[in-house]
């Protein structure tokens, strides 16, 4: 037996370890947020908002353009990757033991490790060389293919976690299979599914090679999903990449924006998994 | 005239042969009880006679039951329509999560079509009222199914089942995830529902099947060992099996 000074030696040493770790941690989204805030505050305005990029030396600048675009490059992959990785992932659960299913679980699971520039090549070939030009909607496409795996898989996951008997209490009514899936099962986890949903914006709101080869980029407005789309990301690598300082602010202040943007859905996120409902 | 018989059921999960040629015979306006000791496969049968077992992947069952006239094992019989004649009521309660206690009630009939708000109201109204919960729920139609005390929510799948009035009611265990006094409640409806339905309750708990059922019936290792007036099969059984598990003197 140790003496109750040594463990209490002990204790403290293990105590100041675990803090250091939890700092060492924390350490790298502390730094990196607080850096973008000191670097991206300074450049916000109302016409950063308001404002397409000029000419350097003209007042005004800003990236209005962007911040619209990146709005409808999620609209886009949302519109088509929500319902899309839904139906996938009631697919898995409904038809579990089939090959089919094993097969679509499979193919999510490849899909989600593929590099995402790959997935813009894929659909530049498919999509942009076909059409001939760029478009916000190969680049809503190229998104929406990142969402599909996330989503399928918990919707799955949520699904298989409702109690059987819950479905068969379904059943017993006298409804049909899918009728208990989408108006009993689903209603019931509506909140995890939004959560999914709003993790998986998140996630491609920020992706970068995807776009670069689909939606391209633009100095204007977007106008129409068949026309090329300018959206923060790629703004801010075009910004940071010139030579002049006065647009290296304005990438700084995109990028400020941006990590607000998804740092505010991850909060919500939160927000609604905490006053999520008990499954009886 | 029967309104529910069973003839020479088999149920089956892969190859475990679990119900191995049960028949079955219910009166209306009767409750039958089956009784038996765990695992011996009342479950499994009662989930025959809705077809509700088939639907575990692997599991099928043979037989026939007479519902109507119909078999429900008939070819061309689709299952879906058969549980809208035979409602369930499970062992767990379990309300549908996230759905209010109205609209855990009108569920069924909403989802076969019923769009007239006054009749859903009614049915819920009246379905509740059958189900012993009305009074306790009127003000709080809104709030979730799941907020409700065990027996209470127990009762709510009750009036689920009635709302898409059914024949007959198969009930598994439905008071044994509750306290007495929310099984008392429960065993007295059922003596008022059995006008109404007619019920099958599976009870591994003696005492409950003498106080509630007309007929009751004694399962063992998949077999029907024997079924006849309550009062008769309680006090002068036939078989000896079924004498020695009244008694107590059974595994
Ligand atoms: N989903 C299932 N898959 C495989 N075997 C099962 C399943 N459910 C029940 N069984 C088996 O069937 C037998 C009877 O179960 P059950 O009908 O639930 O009995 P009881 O309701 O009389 O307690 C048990 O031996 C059990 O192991
Ligand atoms: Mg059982």
């Amino acid at each position: 037996m140790k003496s109750l000074k040594q463990r209490q030696l002990i204790n403290t040493c293990v105590h100041i370890l675990l803090v250091g770790a939890c700092l060492v941690s924390a350490l790298p989204l502390i730094s990196i947020f607080t850096y973008i805030v000191l670097r991206g505050a300074p450049g916000l305005s109302l016409h950063f908002f308001t404002g397409l990029p000029q000419p350097i030396g003209e007042p005004g600048s800003g990236m209005g353009n962007a911040i619209s675009g990146t709005f409808v490059l999620l609209g886009i992959a949302s519109g088509i990757g929500i319902p899309w990785g839904l139906v996938a992932g009631i697919f898995m659960t409904e038809y579990r033991d089939t090959r089919m299913a094993s097969c679509v679980r499979f193919s999510a699971e490849l899909l989600s490790s593929i590099p995402s520039i790959v997935i813009g090549l894929f659909i530049y070939e498919q999509i942009v060389l076909r059409m001939h030009h760029f478009s916000a909607l190969a680049g809503g496409l190229a998104l929406s293919i990142i969402m599909i795996p996330t989503i399928a898989r918990s919707t799955e996951e949520q699904l298989l976690l409702i109690p059987a008997h819950i479905r068969e209490a379904g059943l017993a009514l006298g409804l049909p299979r899918w009728k208990v899936t989408c108006h009993i099962l689903l209603p019931g986890i509506i909140r995890s599914i939004m959560t999914s949903m709003m993790l998986a914006i998140a996630r491609i709101s920020g992706e970068t090679a995807p776009l670069l080869f689909t939606a391209f980029g633009s100095r204007f407005w977007p106008e129409s999903i068949f026309e090329p789309i300018a959206s923060l990301p790629i703004q801010i690598y075009n910004l940071a990449i010139s030579p002049f300082e006065e647009w290296h602010q304005q990438a700084w202040t995109g990028a400020f924006i941006l990590a607000l943007f998804v740092l505010s859905l991850n909060i919500a996120t939160r927000l609604v998994m905490r006053q999520k409902e008990p499954l009886s | 005239m029967s309104i529910l018989h069973a003839k020479n059921i088999h149920a089956y999960f892969g190859t475990n042969h679990i119900v191995k040629g049960i028949s079955l015979e219910t009166e209306p306006h009767q409750v039958t009880a089956i009784i038996g000791p765990s695992g011996c496969g009342k479950s499994t049968f009662i989930r025959c006679l809705n077809r509700l077992h088939e639907e575990t992947p692997g599991a099928r069952a043979e037989g026939s039951v007479i519902i109507d006239g119909e078999n429900i094992y008939g070819e061309r019989v689709d299952p879906v329509s058969i549980r809208r004649k035979v409602g369930m009521v499970f062992q767990k309660p379990n309300p549908f999560p996230g759905m209010s206690i109205f609209d855990n009630v009108i569920i069924g009939l909403r989802l076969t079509g019923e769009k007239n708000k006054e009749v859903l109201a009614s049915v819920a109204e009246e379905s509740l009222k059958d189900a012993a919960l009305w009074d306790e729920v009127k003000d709080k139609l809104k709030t979730p199914g799941t907020s409700l005390s065990g027996g209470q929510q127990q009762r709510l799948c009750i009036a689920r089942a009635l709302a898409v009035e059914p024949k007959i009611l198969l009930m598994d265990e439905p008071t044994s995830a509750l306290d007495p006094i929310a099984t008392s409640k429960i065993e007295d409806l059922l003596s008022k529902l059995k006008k109404k339905v007619g019920i099958i309750i599976v009870t591994h708990n003696m005492q409950q099947a003498a106080r509630i059922s007309d007929t009751t019936a004694f399962a063992l290792m998949g077999e029907l060992i024997e079924s006849g007036p309550t009062s008769s099969i309680f006090t002068a059984p036939r078989m000896q099996q079924t004498e020695k598990y009244i008694t107590g003197r059974f595994g």
